[in-house]
């Protein structure tokens, strides 16, 4: 630990609200402290508390609900909780600041950046004028914005996410504070992004001595800035521990779990290890320990009295595994580092290709006047080919913004297309309209990010899963259909009496096997996952990357799988395909490329790429700017304006594909 | 002999169609929560009284016939003229007409005439009321005294009644939640239930007890005074009831299949078919809708004039030229509801659930129809609830300025029309118009009063599992979202 004496310290804070259900225990005695110049992650997953936490450090927590806030936070030897409203005031911004974690809805869209900044340094620090706009300039060059004169003046919808959430940094600096609170302040971002973002973060905390208290629910992130790391769980914190501590052998069964659930290229061909049962409510009563029902090391004093602090080799435990009181159920080892010589047996003769994409366009155009006159076009899919073969995965691997989503649409044909064909069995899908289309559908299926919004919140899990049946007239009848939507339900995990539920009644990951479930009912050869993970929690994530993996091996599926976590590929990708800008510039084995990437944009998205494990780590490739603007492409190669080995033919000629091996290409003039 | 008017038909139409919706929502749970929150509130439960007994009103007027009467030589035959049930009802307001103006309970006329005694000699005078307080000479009590009598006498039958419709109905809910009567009625009396049955209750009784008083001293009285040729100002403002209620529903039954099919079309198909729809509304939204209506109803009118013959009697001619001015209001009024819903179906037409039933291989109107329409259902409700107090005072401002309904029906504007020359003379006649402002402020401040209870409950930020309000006594209720 820090020598100095801690700058904040929070004692049995607890926040209860009022909630239709009851009283919610979303803060229950939760205790840390941090020194100048420290940066604590409080890691935990989505419902955990560590948010409320956050607004109750702040004196923000919601004013009409809130039942019960009490425990100590002392600021500077300052107890925030019994200040006044007025008091506390004074205190937020120039003593503690806040970052959120969207950046497009921290910004007020109306009023300037200027504006925006200069209203927090009016109030902070009392500045008029040219003094004040001097200042802010000052922040913003400080937060790395690139030109700030040029942005003082400009609105938030000009700038990208990035540049965005660097404006929100610079207001939160404006107050000087000595604790920065940072709740998920790269979630929202890209991975390149994240990492400039991160690196901001950790130069302005040096610079400053600031204290950063770090909310995230990445283990990733928390490698790459944290000194210490706090885990909260079900409203309170397991285990608390100096990061390589941490990191070099978590100790809370909790935290292994989240550990071991993690997708990485070490777990390929194996399931993750995924926790088994969810979160109990925070309403209810909660078992002595909260963690035992889903614990596989529990046993019965787990379920009578909870654990008191542990302290085991310098980290602070909250389990009775490392209780000397309980001790005599044998301790099982910490896991051991895992084996990356386990690779799968895939290798079989060449499989068909049951998608053959050639030449595929997608061109939105730019309409101006009452008229709709087109001025140009946004190419999000500029002319991508690419084949998918009969039971193995190909990853499709771009920043948002790339074209991804759009090229699985179109392939999908939920966008027309503008150019192109689509080569699926015997037909080219781009070509068929109306019935023969509708017909042609049921060989292709679709996963989308989201399962709030895949499903019709006013319809019965039976009649969405049995949706796709009526529409291609499969089963004679109801009771027909009926069968059918239950066995898929088994068959993702969910019980047959879920048909007569509504999907709002389900949690995130059940609500993905639903929308999996009814995928499958159609017995598609295909199917196109849009980032079908990335809204769900780690151990969630787990589950459903386990079940797909296991639908794959007996159903011999094919998965497009689109995505920005290279984690998730490293796991679950056979092949991969990289996207930047509209084009595919590297594709590849998955083996081949992730060990050895061609292109400079995969070299640096996967240096970018945060990471758990830091002993393969090389040097950081960070990338300048941001993604240019697909109405305007770069000419020449379209990311010379962000590569660091750009030579003067990159900016006259687009590079052809060379080939590395068989399957192995990528798009640069280095070649 | 029975006669279906025009309108009629449509009410009975809506009455079925309400049914149905009734039936619908009780059996599916998106639905049926948001609903059971409107009558967990007690200004919902009160609004939602009030309306019915309005409703009432207007059914019985929606029941007409041809009655049969006997004439002097004692034959029978069918009467020429329309009644409704509510005529029959009223029958002793229609027959007790004056000679001209009286002010409410007054026993003397409002004007002054010339009357000739016996003896010849000429005086002006007050005329003694033919139909008001009949009974004081024979019962030697005075007007006061007769009317508290009357009035205690009638509050007395408003609370018998009450009474015997609280019993079954405490049964009802007694059965349907499992408790014997005695609890039910306990926690009524402890507003302890899961929806706000004692304001119900207490508005029912409250009702039941102006009704009776009202009923009571009608008979004797001319409760609300009388207009200028004698009728009873208390029967036009009943009567006038359901003008407005047909005016306020017609009218969106008219609106609704325009905005629904295709508002939900222009957001869903865009392009071409969403231009077209757009050009059309806006060109319709830009022609002032008065321009609209009066043309059209004087368009009408002159060809009622020309084909008197085609129309069997007054009130079916007054009543085609109700269901015209529905017609028209309706096609003028589609645009605003048209415009949120193709609002609304674009945004959802972004969402994944339309995508997926799009890659499912699911027909264009099958997506309108299962995902569109049941997840707009709550705008076209609001709106319509939130339009009938509007169009039920449009329907006064049309015929104040002579474009509305027929003169000869009953209507509030009617009254409020004729009540220009009332309050310009001396000494001012207020009764007429104060009559039709109070049975229209009452309908109207129910209906705006209900439309905002609804549109609270249907606002999907305060989505919650259960509908009704938590009741201290019984065990916890369930933890909201179910399974996790």
């Amino acid at each position: 630990m820090t020598s100095n004496p801690p700058l904040l310290e929070v004692e049995a804070l607890r926040t209860h609200l009022d909630t239709p259900a009851g009283v919610l225990r979303a803060v229950d005695a939760v205790s840390f402290a941090i020194a100048p110049g420290e940066t604590l992650a409080l890691l935990g997953e989505s419902g955990c508390g560590k948010s409320m936490t956050a607004l109750s450090l702040m004196g923000l927590t919601p004013k009409t609900n809130t039942r019960l806030l009490d425990g100590t936070v002392r600021l500077g030897g300052e107890d925030l909780l019994s200040l006044s409203e007025a008091a506390m005031r004074e205190r937020r911004g120039a003593r503690i600041g806040m970052v959120f974690q969207e950046p497009m809805s921290a910004l007020n869209p109306v009023l300037t950046v200027g504006q925006q900044i200069g209203e927090a340094l009016a109030t902070h620090a009392g500045l008029r004028g040219r003094a004040r706009r001097e200042r802010g300039l000052a922040l913003l060059e400080e937060v790395g914005m690139p030109d700030p004169a040029a942005r003082w003046d400009a609105y938030p919808h000009e700038l990208s996410g990035g540049l965005k959430q660097r404006v929100v940094i610079a207001i939160a600096l404006a107050g000087e504070p000595d604790v920065l609170i940072a709740d998920e302040p790269t979630t929202a971002l890209d991975v390149t992004i994240q990492a400039q973002i991160l690196a901001l973060l950790g130069r302005l905390q040096r610079e400053r001595g600031m204290a950063l208290l770090l909310i995230t629910h990445d283990l990733a992130v928390v490698n790459e800035v944290a000194d210490r790391v706090a885990v909260m769980y079900a409203g309170h914190i397991v285990e608390l521990a100096e990061r390589e501590t941490l990191f070099a052998a978590p100790r809370h069964p909790y935290t292994r779990k989240l550990f071991a659930s993690l997708p990485g290229a070490a777990q390929r061909g194996r399931p993750l290890a995924a926790i088994p049962g969810t979160v109990p409510p925070l309403t209810s009563d909660l078992p002595a320990c909260r963690f035992a029902d889903r614990c596989e090391y529990a046993w019965a004093a787990c379920r009578t009295s909870a654990p008191s602090w542990q302290t085991d080799a310098g980290a602070r435990v909250r389990c009775h595994l490392y209780d000397s009181n309980y001790r005599g159920e044998p301790l099982p080892a910490a896991p051991a580092v895992a084996d990356t010589t386990a690779e799968e047996a895939k290798g079989d003769a060449e499989p068909e290709t049951l998608l053959e994409a050639r030449d595929v366009a997608v061109h939105f155009p730019i309409t101006q006047g009452v008229f709709k006159r087109t001025v140009g076009h946004v190419r999000a899919v500029d002319g991508i080919s690419l084949d998918v073969k009969r039971g193995r995965t190909l990853a499709l691997v771009g920043e948002s913004g790339c074209g991804k989503t759009t090229l699985g649409r179109a392939l999908a044909r939920l966008i027309e297309p503008t150019a192109g064909t689509l080569r699926f069995g015997g037909d080219d899908l781009a070509a068929l309209s109306g019935r023969r289309l509708r017909a042609a559908r049921r060989h292709l299926q679709m996963i989308f990010q989201d399962p709030f919004s895949a499903m019709n919140p006013r319809m019965l899990v039976g009649e969405i899963i049995a949706e796709g049946l009526v529409a291609q007239k499969i089963g004679q009848n109801s009771a027909d259909r009926r069968r059918i939507a239950s066995e898929l339900l088994a068959d993702v995990g969910l019980p047959a009496a879920a048909l007569d539920r509504y999907p709002h009644e389900f949690s995130g990951g059940q609500r993905q096997r639903i929308c999996i479930a009814r995928a499958l009912a159609l017995e598609p050869d295909l199917l196109i996952c849009d980032e079908p993970t990335s809204a769900l929690d780690v151990s969630v994530q787990a589950q459903v990357l386990n079940l797909l993996k296991r639908l794959q091996a007996e159903r011999n599926l094919a998965y497009l799988f689109i995505t920005h976590d290279m984690a998730v590929v490293s796991y679950l990708a056979d092949d991969i395909a990289v996207m930047y800008l509209g084009e595919i510039v590297e594709r590849g084995p998955a083996a081949e490329l992730l060990s050895a990437p061609k292109h400079p944009y995969t070299q640096a998205l996967l240096s970018a790429m945060p990471r758990v494990d830091n002993r393969h780590r090389g040097e950081r490739i960070h990338l300048a700017g941001n993604l240019p603007s697909p109405a305007n492409p770069p000419p020449g190669c379209r990311f010379h304006p962000r590569c660091a080995h750009v030579m003067d033919r990159c900016k006259r000629e687009s590079p052809q594909a060379r080939a590395f091996g068989t399957d192995h290409s990528a798009r640069c003039h280095l070649y | 002999m029975y006669v279906l008017l025009y309108t009629d038909a449509l009410i009975y139409l809506l009455l079925i169609a309400i049914a149905v919706f009734v039936v619908c929502a009780a059996r599916s749970k998106p639905l049926r929560v948001p609903w059971l929150r409107v009558f967990a509130r007690p200004v919902g439960m009160v609004t939602l009284v009030i309306l019915l007994a309005y409703t009432a009103i207007g059914v019985l007027d929606s029941i007409h016939y041809r009655p049969t009467v006997t004439n002097e030589a004692g034959e029978t035959r069918v009467s020429g003229e329309v009644v409704s049930v509510l005529d029959t009802i009223a029958a002793p307001l229609i027959e007790h007409t004056e000679y001209t103006y009286s002010a409410p309970f007054a026993l003397h006329s409002y004007v002054q005439q010339v009357v000739t005694a016996a003896d010849g000699s000429k005086a002006q005078v007050y005329p003694r009321l033919a139909h008001a307080g009949t009974s004081l000479n024979d019962s030697g009590l005075t007007r006061g005294e007769d009317i508290a009598r009357r009035a205690a006498r009638g509050a007395g039958w408003g609370l018998a009644v009450w009474l015997a419709l609280c019993v079954p109905l405490i049964g009802l809910i007694a059965a349907h939640q499992r408790l014997s009567p005695a609890t039910v009625a306990r926690d009524i009396a402890t507003d302890n239930t899961p929806l706000a049955w004692r304001a119900a209750l207490i508005a029912m009784a409250v009702l039941a007890v102006v009704v009776g008083v009202t009923a009571c001293l009608a008979g004797e009285y001319h409760v609300l005074g009388t207009d200028k040729v004698g009728q009873d100002v208390l029967y036009q403002a009943i009567k006038s009831t359901r003008t407005g209620l047909a005016i306020g529903t017609l009218t969106t039954l008219v609106m609704l299949p325009f905005a629904l099919l295709l508002g939900t079309l222009a957001g869903y198909f865009r392009g071409w078919v969403d231009d077209v729809i757009q050009y059309l509304y806006t060109t319709l939204s830009s022609i002032p809708g008065v321009l609209l209506i009066a043309a059209a109803v004087l368009m009408m009118q002159v060809y009622m004039e020309n084909h008197a013959e085609a129309f069997g009697s007054t009130t079916a001619r007054a009543d085609l030229r109700l269901l015209f001015l529905c017609l028209i209001l309706g096609i003028t009024s589609w645009t605003g509801l048209c415009r949120l819903l193709r609002a609304e179906v674009r945004k959802l037409s972004e969402l994944d659930y339309v995508s997926a039933a799009r890659g499912l291989g699911t027909s264009p109107m099958r997506i309108l129809g299962r995902h569109m329409l049941p997840n707009v259902m709550h705008i076209v409700l609001i709106q319509v609830v939130l339009d009938f107090s509007a169009l039920v005072l449009a329907e006064a401002v049309l015929s104040y300025i002579g474009v509305g309904v027929d003169p000869t029906m009953n209507s509030w504007g009617n009254m409020i029309n004729a009540a220009r020359l009332e309050m310009a003379r001396d000494p001012i006649v207020w009764w007429r118009l104060g009559g039709a402002f109070v049975f229209m402020l009452v309908l109207v401040l129910a209906a705006n009063l209900f439309a905002d209870v609804v549109r609270d409950a249907f606002d999907p930020r305060l989505r919650g599992a259960e509908g009704g309000r938590a009741v201290k006594r019984r065990a916890p209720a369930e933890p909201a979202g179910g399974a996790r």
